[in-house]
């Protein structure tokens, strides 16, 4: 017997999907400006990466707020706890039509190498990238309103460690969309995380609860 | 519902912040429609009609005589040009590493026509002066300023070739005293359109056109524009006119800014008044110069000398410009062309007479240019560069400053015997200069500033023009990492390596899914 579970609220989805909106915009138009292809021009690329880039700001600081004042964080905090049952199953177990070595609860919904990734992302991916945005964008200012000990002589770091950081977004993205596919069924992961529902086994969510 | 209500909230809040950014913040238009009507063309209110003082009203044989009724009313003002560099030639300069110095006819070398020493009567031809004295020396007599040349309103004064400076002498002396009035663009074109020895050849972004130019070429001078005059942007103040040329200074003042008028931010966006920082106006407000007729890019004094049947002469290419003349060597003009851009931060430094050049086989930069990135101080500016071969001492190592011209033949003059070693004794023992009896030839380079023939807003340079990775208008200036045009190869090639080894890993591992599926299908029937 199954039934169906709210695995992922209303605002956690909305995060996620505007996130999701807003990184490939930000990646299409940042890859413009860094010179990879022309498509929409330099100036509008600038302007709405610009735009994006706010628009990214603001909902990650939402999504922090959310994180804390939920405790919803604790499901980043990486165990290495059945990691290598969970290796296994990507390396051999899913040829072999073995079951996840994991379940999913409302408690721990990420397999712990979701864990470790999505903490590595959290805590150091998106940060760096961040911050390198938020220094390209204001480091003429200081010397502009004339404090020289804040002074940023150069751009060329910053540019460097956004673009490196921008690289890795991106390779994170093929590998997490592809891995989409790795659910119960090809689509069931996709359709958690539109509808927030997941199917349980009823049993093991008593298991778990208790 | 209440799902629904937290998502729609955060809709509008992406919704009104996206709005609150896209929409541009007016700040600097009324400054610009402001600017715009202040120098619209509008009737000249005279205050004084020079028409009707009696002591103008007469048949003046000499223009000293015109000269000395101005003073009469004008009683200080001589002093005023006597110190002027428009009157002197020089002006008092400090350079790093060599100190103040008096910059001018002296020892001012360029690699046009090299020097005016030794050449005066022919170079005199611009000068403020009512001729000069037979030594070429200018006369002291403030009777012998030239008032007219700047002030007349007919635009029917005309200096006299090769004497010195003196007016044709059967001009109506009278009718041009009771014009006087502010310098227009003819004035001053006269002289600044023509320098090098002809239309446009020094500058590239001042020649004739301008006179009456459309806005296409000049946005300020345009007639179908504002209709600038020069002085209303080269400020004066004393008869010291402003907007110094780094051609011939080495300190930052007494510039004519665009600034003065249109301030350092004047663009609605703020994205682009970041960029004043570092980058001139005129480095994107000019993208092209010597939009009408040609400029000299290269001028080459080697090949001079040749002659036909022992005459010389002149070739001239598709576009009638002078290719060779006998005179002067081989040239290269372009039109229409892309400025070279440079860090600058107001300070220049000079070739001067006599000084020793450490390397002949280098290019030799006559007036080197002070500034780059991390200068403070520095920005972006466009520039015109002019190239030349011009006699060189090997010995001595100096640049020859030879004698070119002189009514005589005989006397040494490259323009009428055409020999370098006489030309080069000649000018260089009137310099008081040293001279082996060798003349080689040395490449020289010339920064020229690109200043005007400013263009629409809607024609200045646009984003990808340096922002690009390949033909960036900035390629040369390296030393700053600016996007579109930098970037790491180290991450670049990395990040495309990285990228392709996740989809070989995606595509594998999907793939090995796949073929896993169907084989388990197969054996479990």
């Amino acid at each position: 017997m199954s039934k169906y579970v709210l695995i992922y609220k209303g605002f956690e989805r909305f995060w996620h999907w505007m996130q999701a909106i807003l990184v490939l915009f930000l990646a299409f138009t940042g890859f413009e400006i860094h010179g990879t292809y022309s498509f929409l021009g330099f100036h509008e690329a600038v302007t709405y990466h610009n735009i994006a880039a706010y628009l990214f700001l603001g909902l990650t600081i939402f999504a922090i707020f959310w994180h804390l004042t939920t405790g919803e964080y604790k499901q980043y905090i990486p165990t290495f706890k059945n990691i290598k049952a969970q290796l296994d199953f990507y390396l051999f177990g899913i040829f072999r039509n073995a079951p996840h070595p994991t379940k999913k609860t409302l408690l721990s919904k990420l397999n712990p190498l979701q864990r470790l990734t999505y903490f590595g992302l959290k805590i150091v991916l998106i940060p760096a990238t961040i911050l390198t945005g938020i220094l390209y964008m204001f480091y003429r200012y200081p010397t502009r309103y004339g404090i020289e000990a804040i002074n940023i002589s150069s751009l060329k770091a910053i540019a460097i460690i956004h673009t490196a950081s921008a690289i890795m977004l991106v390779t994170f993205l093929i590998v997490h969309l592809y891995l989409i596919t790795t659910g119960t069924t090809i689509t069931s992961n996709l359709k958690e995380m539109l509808t927030g529902y997941e199917e349980i086994e009823e049993e093991e969510e008593n298991k778990n609860g208790e | 519902m209440r799902n629904i209500f937290i998502i729609l909230t955060f809709l509008a809040i992406f919704l009104i912040a996206g709005i609150a950014l896209l929409k541009n913040k007016e700040v600097e238009k009324p400054l610009l429609l402001q600017l715009k009507e202040k120098y619209a063309p509008k009737p000249e209110k005279k205050k004084v009609e020079h028409a009707k003082f009696e002591n103008l009203n007469k048949k003046f044989k000499e223009p000293q005589e015109v000269t000395k009724e101005c003073e009469s009313c004008h009683n200080l003002t001589a002093d005023e040009i006597m110190k002027s560099n428009h009157y002197n030639w020089e002006r008092e300069e400090y350079m790093k590493r060599r100190g103040v110095i008096y910059l001018g006819k002296k020892n001012a070398v360029n690699n046009y026509c090299i020097a005016s020493h030794g050449n005066e009567k022919s170079c005199a031809k611009c000068h403020v002066g009512l001729g000069l004295d037979k030594d070429g020396n200018i006369f002291t007599d403030p009777a012998n300023i030239d008032c007219m040349v700047c002030h007349d309103n007919t635009e029917t004064y005309m200096k006299a070739p090769e004497k010195g400076g003196e007016p044709v002498k059967t001009l109506d002396f009278e009718k041009i005293a009771q014009n006087v009035g502010k310098p227009k663009r003819s004035n001053c074109g006269v002289c600044h359109f023509y320098g090098g020895g002809g239309n446009n050849v020094k500058h590239g972004d001042l020649e004739m056109a301008q006179f009456s130019p459309t806005k296409d070429v000049d946005v300020h001078m345009g007639v179908d524009s504002v209709n600038m005059q020069c002085v209303d942007c080269h400020k004066t103040k004393e008869h010291n006119i402003s907007g110094k040329l780094y051609s011939l200074s080495s300190m930052n003042r007494d510039r004519a800014t665009c600034e003065e008028c249109h301030t350092s931010t004047p663009h609605e966006e703020e994205l682009i008044n970041e960029h004043t920082l570092k980058v001139s106006c005129q480095a994107c407000h000019i993208p092209i110069y010597a939009k009408v007729n040609s400029t000299k890019l290269y001028w080459d004094w080697s090949t001079a000398g040749k002659l036909k049947n022992g005459e010389p002469y002149v070739e001239e290419d598709e576009d009638g410009n002078h290719k060779y003349m006998s005179i002067k060597g081989s040239f290269v003009w372009g039109k229409n062309l892309k400025p070279d851009y440079v860090w600058f931060n107001g300070t220049a430094s000079h070739y001067l007479a006599g000084d020793k050049v450490e390397n002949p086989s280098e290019q030799l930069v006559l007036n080197p240019l002070y500034g780059s990135y991390n200068d403070e101080d520095s920005k972006i500016i466009p520039v015109k560069i002019h190239i030349a071969k011009q006699p060189f001492d090997p010995v001595n190592k100096i640049v020859i400053m030879p004698k070119l011209y002189d009514p005589e033949k005989g006397v040494g003059a490259f323009w009428k015997d055409f020999d370098w070693v006489k030309a080069s004794e000649v000018g260089m023992k009137e310099q008081g200069l040293p001279f082996s009896g060798k003349v080689d030839f040395i490449e020289t380079k010339m920064y020229w500033p690109v200043n005007h023939m400013v263009s629409t807003k809607e024609n200045s340079v646009q984003c990808a023009e340096c922002h690009t990775r390949k033909g960036s208008r900035i390629a040369n200036l390296t030393d700053f990492y600016i996007p579109g045009r930098d970037f790491s190869k180290i991450v670049d090639r990395g990040g495309l390596l990285m990228i392709i080894f996740a989809f070989l890993g995606v595509f594998a591992h999907g793939g090995g899914r796949i073929y896993a599926h169907y084989y388990r299908a197969r054996r479990g029937k």
